[in-house]
């Protein structure tokens, strides 16, 4: 029996996201070229970047490259569809992580200097990220018996009531995944130049496309698991999980802004250490008392 | 055009006094955030719409901007900016100096300065955006592209031959 809302919840997700992410990441641009004093671009700056990726012509490296790009597209977008369908938060998190394993591996195919360090600083930064990723799968599944997220938004409370803890670890961990600025090792939106992109420097043209457009369902994904910490059982729940999401991407631009970046020790060291202390003790109080 | 919407900058500087690399990164400082265009000044070539360079070209660095610019993808145009990127300027006449810009790769607008204006310097990628709107319907349409450095080299020393058999021809004349 295929469930109704989820195929159209899909659909709008396959069809609106690149759209949305872009206007929200040019939202994002925005506000941080403001915090700059700076006029900044247009609010649909990323779109057009995307359709300019697109229409330009792609130096592929070589054929692996380009097979694995797309494997990292289509294993990203699927996530989001598990997600969005209402799947297993578990098999989505598995998913993600295939995901960055192909675009990993794209990196390291090139045999280029600097996209190997890239790849390199990849794999630090999802060795930090991961375990709260996991983490936070658990926590769903002990406050509300289920790790479907059709489930998880029919709960009678909003999950954040029970796993603060994970939701600061999470939070901890969007900056990262974001790569937004102390934890942008790999590769970073801005003109950072050191590493040359790094991860993403020997893509271009289409096959830049195909990353950005990844990085786009990305992001709306994880400001979906965002707001499953605030949806439950009432449609009000919406509203919060929006203001939730808001006041998320704002911090992001703000802490941006703030911090510069460093070294990846500091990188494991604070995600271990968040990850340990705000996700941990919360497994720990939830193991106990629920 | 999609191209121009989104113009990505690569910045290499040759053998320039860094005057113009100073006004280079001024105008994507606040007063003048060329960001505002969707200029983003990426390090990368392979990101790359505009080459932007400064400073003359001289025997060391000639083989890097042939590299760097066969590395873009196209569409994508040359500016030289800055009068030591457009013939030379004042080191023209230096032993380790070849000229312009134009010595190794086709350039495609000159922006004169000494140093360049930020003033100028967004007029002059303004212009490289009508240009490179061109080259994006050609490339489209007719998949043409831009010269390598190689072609343009053979096209380069075709001129200088041709001239060469005009000046004897002159000599032999008179």
């Amino acid at each position: 029996m295929i469930d109704i809302r989820a195929v159209i919840s899909i659909i709008i997700y396959i069809l609106f996201t690149p759209m949305i992410s872009s206007l929200i990441s040019g939202i994002d641009r925005k506000v941080t070229a403001r915090m700059q004093g700076r006029k900044g671009p247009k609010i649909m700056q990323p779109w057009y970047d995307l359709l300019k990726l697109f229409s330009k012509e792609a130096a592929v490296v070589n054929r692996i490259q380009k097979i694995l790009i797309i494997a990292h597209f289509v294993f990203a977008l699927g996530s989001g569809v598990i997600l969005f369908g209402g799947g297993d938060l578990l098999l989505m998190l598995f998913s993600l992580t295939m995901a960055e394993v192909f675009l990993i591996l794209a990196s390291y195919s090139v045999n280029a200097a600097y996209s190997e360090i890239g790849a390199q600083r990849e794999l630090l930064q999802m060795m930090s990220y991961e375990p709260m990723m996991l983490l936070c799968a658990v926590g769903f599944y002990l406050t509300t018996g289920s790790f479907y997220v059709s489930d998880i938004i029919r709960t009678s409370f909003a999950p954040i009531v029970t796993m603060p803890g994970f939701f600061i670890g999470f939070w901890f961990i969007l900056i990262i995944k974001f790569r937004k600025s102390p934890f942008d090792l790999s590769t970073s939106h801005h003109a950072h130049q050191e590493l040359i992109k790094g991860l993403t420097g020997d893509l271009s043209g289409r096959l830049y496309g195909f990353y950005e457009l990844a990085e786009l369902y990305e992001k709306v994904m994880m400001l979906a698991m965002v707001g499953l910490f605030f949806l439950y059982d009432n449609p009000v729940s919406i509203i919060y999980a929006v203001i939730a999401v808001g006041a998320v991407m704002f911090s992001m631009s703000l802490i941006d802004n703030i911090f510069p970046r460093v070294k990846w020790e500091l990188l494991l060291k604070y995600s271990y250490i968040v990850t340990l202390f705000a996700g941990g003790a919360n497994l720990l109080i939830l193991s106990l008392f629920l | 055009m999609r191209v121009s919407k989104s113009p990505w900058l690569l910045h290499y500087d040759g053998s320039s006094c860094n005057g113009c690399d100073i006004e280079v990164l001024a105008s994507t400082a606040p007063r003048f955030d060329v960001e505002r265009f969707g200029i983003i000044n990426t390090g990368n070539p392979k990101h790359a719409d505009i080459l932007l360079c400064t400073g003359g070209v001289n025997s060391q660095n000639k083989d890097v901007i042939r590299q760097i610019y066969d590395q873009m993808p196209d569409p994508k145009v040359v500016l030289a900016c800055g009068i030591c990127a457009c013939d030379g300027g004042i080191f023209k006449d230096c032993y380790n100096i070849l000229g312009g810009t134009d010595k190794v790769i086709p350039v495609d607008v000159y922006v004169p300065g000494c140093a360049v204006r930020p003033e100028a310097l967004i007029d002059g990628v303004v212009k490289a955006l009508e240009i490179l709107d061109e080259k994006e319907r050609a490339f489209k349409k007719e998949g043409k592209r831009s010269l390598t450095s190689s072609e343009y080299k053979a096209l380069l020393e075709e001129k200088a031959g041709e001239s060469e058999t005009k000046e004897d021809t002159d000599a032999s004349e008179s």
